[in-house]
């Protein structure tokens, strides 16, 4: 069994090789990041440089972990590969350094839009892009004689079909467990209604309005054509439930994508009729109900000079075209040489009707998470929208004034 | 034993005790009157791969300067303990004020997510400790009875619970009770209703949580029960056989005395265990549901991007309170009956 796995770690390495472009590198390189396909391609990538040690660290949790790691000095992770909202976490403690000189002297070859700037300094590399949106079964909503809804109302209307028609009993789903799954979804949808989470300058949250309520009350329609359940559903839920053909519309990740249209997991018939669209828009406004989501990569403040510019070089053949090419369907790849696939439309239709980036505000985590903490109880029918709001605008208040956000 | 010597053979473990029990907690105490330093807010454009946007960030190098000056934060004395989030005292003295009946009163009181979390843990400690009690009585008394070639698979298969572990004792439950599971399924073909579901309804969650945690904990109690009913005397037995009691009288007035020390011992375990309830929340996904006090101090430390550690360590201070005192009515009983035992 040894023999077999060094073999075959091996037979990877020798395939890996094959891009080897002349990466060459001075210097130790440790990345920490997410654990999912699409990470392991760049981590691999990065692997393939010569000259000094790469390793990579691929965790779940790796949120959890890098606050610690980077404040170390040295720092235990000379790179962190994560997202939008990771960015700020590490901004605000100082953690990133800034990588314009690294971006001018090797990076020619980033497109200017994956620069992520912040008060005129590069701070991260993007390199792939995600975000919910619309997933349906273009065969289901035939037999309901409905056409692709592109707003909330018409997914509403398409499910009431649906359900009139006899075909499912709860055609539509959505990620709202309860906790983070379900304050995105409050996000997005209130991203939608164009409402501002904040009182504009201040930290002081403002969401008890008619934005608000109008958000609450979507989301409790589109929950009522959801299977009861929907308080316990997570990615993880809802793509099993599509894959097992009991969904006909839902709104699920981009990067869930690749993993419905494979061939593992479901049925010939419920795959060769999934279409993925873009984020509905709602209540007569015109930007999708979603938030645009990067993954990219940040280099530690706290690492040495020669391992930071080893870590932009691996990390730089990591997202090369190379790379890409070869893994063109893991993922919404920003980089040279992607050619955009069905794996790929939802999310690039979202970004193209005006979808707006996930807020890259410092207590913008905390909105989130009393959102996911106290709108359940509204979604369960236990209390009023208003009542709702109020509770979650006074947890963010308490949480914002333990964080030294608000006096 | 001279106090001298006594003092010096109990030293080690007393040093262990005041290193890893009492010091964190001291830390812990002392982090839970702190809040962190007022964030120097500035305005940044920042750009990426979907444009450019005017928005707030932290000046990270004036924020690191004031926490370098002062790395606990600043002092905030017991505010985080009657903040909203934990015991809200105004919130509480306003529904009190406006309510107008008690039943108002505490459904306004069910709204706070402390007390919330605290009926649910209280709830669960006071209904799953009896039941693990009896039960873990009930099947130590039968597996007692079996004959002996039956006793070793039967003790074995009734320990599993406790050996799979909680969280992932609690998953493959949430998949048996899923409508598509086995359980889930059969309960409403039973029903013959369709949209019965032990996930949605919070009542049937609290049940279901509550007979997961007394099937998990039986085992413990029994094997316990069964340890102590190996050494009750045969004699005494046979004396009350004879005497005529019937087989319940025999378990009532002896057996059970008997083994009075050991329903104390399990008795303050499962206080404890139950108390602070966790890992059947997170596998059964019932957060929406019902929250313990362990689970707030998880979703303080993990629930979102930015840890709140005055949260946590306040929610972990009313814990270690909560536990003494539902301990105290226990140990003061315990201690007056060995007291009395002595004079």
């Amino acid at each position: 069994m040894f023999l077999k796995k060094m073999a075959l770690a091996g037979a990877i390495t020798m395939t890996a090789g094959g891009f080897a472009s002349a990466c060459q590198i001075n210097g130790n390189v440790s990345i920490l990041g997410n654990d999912f396909p699409a990470l392991h391609a760049v981590t691999d990538g990065a692997k393939t440089c010569a000259g000094g040690s790469v390793t990579a660290n691929h965790n779940k949790d790796y949120k959890d972990v890098m606050v610690a790691a980077l404040t170390a000095n040295p720092a235990e992770f000379s790179s962190v590969i994560g997202n939008n909202g990771v960015l700020v976490t590490l901004m605000n403690d100082g953690l990133v350094r800034s990588l314009d000189d690294l971006v001018a002297k090797h990076g020619q070859s980033l497109n200017p839009s994956q620069l992520v700037t912040v008060d005129g300094k590069v701070m991260a590399i993007a390199f792939m892009a995600n975000a919910q949106h619309l997933f349906y079964r273009a065969d289901i909503l035939s037999k309901a004689g409905v056409a692709a809804p592109t707003t909330y109302e018409e997914v509403l209307a398409a499910a009431e079909a649906i359900k009139a028609a006899g075909l499912m009993e709860h055609p539509f789903a959505i990620n709202t467990k309860a906790g983070w799954n379900l304050g995105e979804e409050f996000v997005n949808m209130y991203m939608g209604s164009g409402g501002e989470f904040f009182k504009a300058g201040t930290a002081e949250i403002s969401v008890n309005n008619d934005h608000g309520i109008a958000t609450l009350n979507m989301l409790k329609s589109l929950v009522s054509y959801s299977n009861p359940d929907f308080l316990t559903f997570d990615s993880n839920a809802t793509q099993a439930l599509w894959e097992s053909g009991d969904l006909a519309m839902a709104t699920m990740w981009g990067t869930r994508g690749a993993a419905v249209l494979d061939d593992e997991g479901s049925t010939e018939m419920v795959v060769s009729s999934t279409v993925l669209s873009g984020a509905p828009t709602w209540g007569g406004g015109s930007t999708p109900a979603t938030t645009l989501w990067w993954d990219g990569f940040t280099i530690a403040a706290n690492a040495s000079d020669a391992d930071a510019e080893a870590s932009f070089q691996a990390l730089m053949n990591g997202i090369g075209k190379d790379v890409i090419t070869a893994n063109n369907d893991k993922a919404v790849w920003l980089g040279e040489g992607y050619t955009p696939s069905a794996t790929s439309a939802g999310v690039a239709a979202s970004a193209s009707s005006g979808a707006n980036p996930y807020p890259m505000l410092p207590f913008m985590g905390l909105l989130h998470g009393a959102a996911g903490a106290e709108l359940a109880d509204f979604l369960q029918g236990n209390e009023t929208a208003e009542q709702a709001l109020s509770d979650m605008e006074a947890a963010y208040t308490a949480s914002a004034k333990e964080k030294g956000f608000l006096k | 034993m001279t106090h001298r010597s006594f003092l010096w053979f109990i030293f080690p473990s007393l040093a262990a005790m005041v290193l890893f029990i009492a010091m964190p907690i001291v830390s812990v105490f002392l982090q839970s009157l702190h809040v962190e330093h007022p964030q120097v807010l500035i305005q940044t454009e920042n750009c990426g791969p979907f444009g450019c946007k005017q928005t707030t960030t932290v000046d990270s190098e004036a924020t690191a300067a004031l926490k370098s000056e002062k790395p606990l934060g600043q002092f905030n004395g017991l505010d985080t303990y009657t903040n909203r989030n934990h015991l809200a005292f105004t919130e509480v003295s306003n529904a009190w004020a406006t309510s107008d009946g008690i039943g108002n009163f505490i459904s306004k009181l069910m709204n706070l997510p402390f007390y919330r979390a605290l009926a649910f843990t209280l709830t669960y400690t006071f209904i799953v400790t009896p039941f693990v009690i009896v039960l873990g009585l009930m099947i130590a008394l039968g597996v007692n009875r079996l004959p002996k070639l039956f006793k070793g698979p039967t003790i074995f298969v009734s320990l599993l619970p406790m050996i799979v572990t909680p969280l992932i004792g609690s998953l493959i439950l949430f998949w048996m009770i899923d409508a598509e599971g086995i359980l889930g399924a059969a309960l409403q073909r039973i029903f013959d209703d369709n949209s019965l579901s032990l996930k949605a309804s919070p009542s049937l969650t609290w049940i279901m949580l509550i007979i997961y945690g007394i099937w998990h904990s039986a085992p413990f109690a029994f094997i316990v029960f069964y340890a102590g009913l190996q050494t009750v005397p045969k004699d005494t037995l046979e004396a009350a056989m004879i005497d005529g009691a019937s087989r319940w009288q025999r378990v009532r007035y002896v057996v059970v005395p008997y083994m009075a020390p050991l329903v104390t011992f399990i008795l303050l375990m499962q206080l404890m265990d139950n108390f602070r309830v966790f890992e059947p929340i997170v596998g059964f996904s019932a957060e929406a549901s019902a929250t313990s006090l362990s689970w707030i101090i998880f979703n303080d430390l993990r629930g979102g991007a930015d840890p709140l550690f005055g949260s946590a360590a306040t929610t972990s201070m009313l814990t270690i309170l909560g536990v003494l005192v539902l301990l105290t009515p226990v140990l003061i009983r315990t201690w007056r009956t060995s007291y009395r035992k002595v004079v």
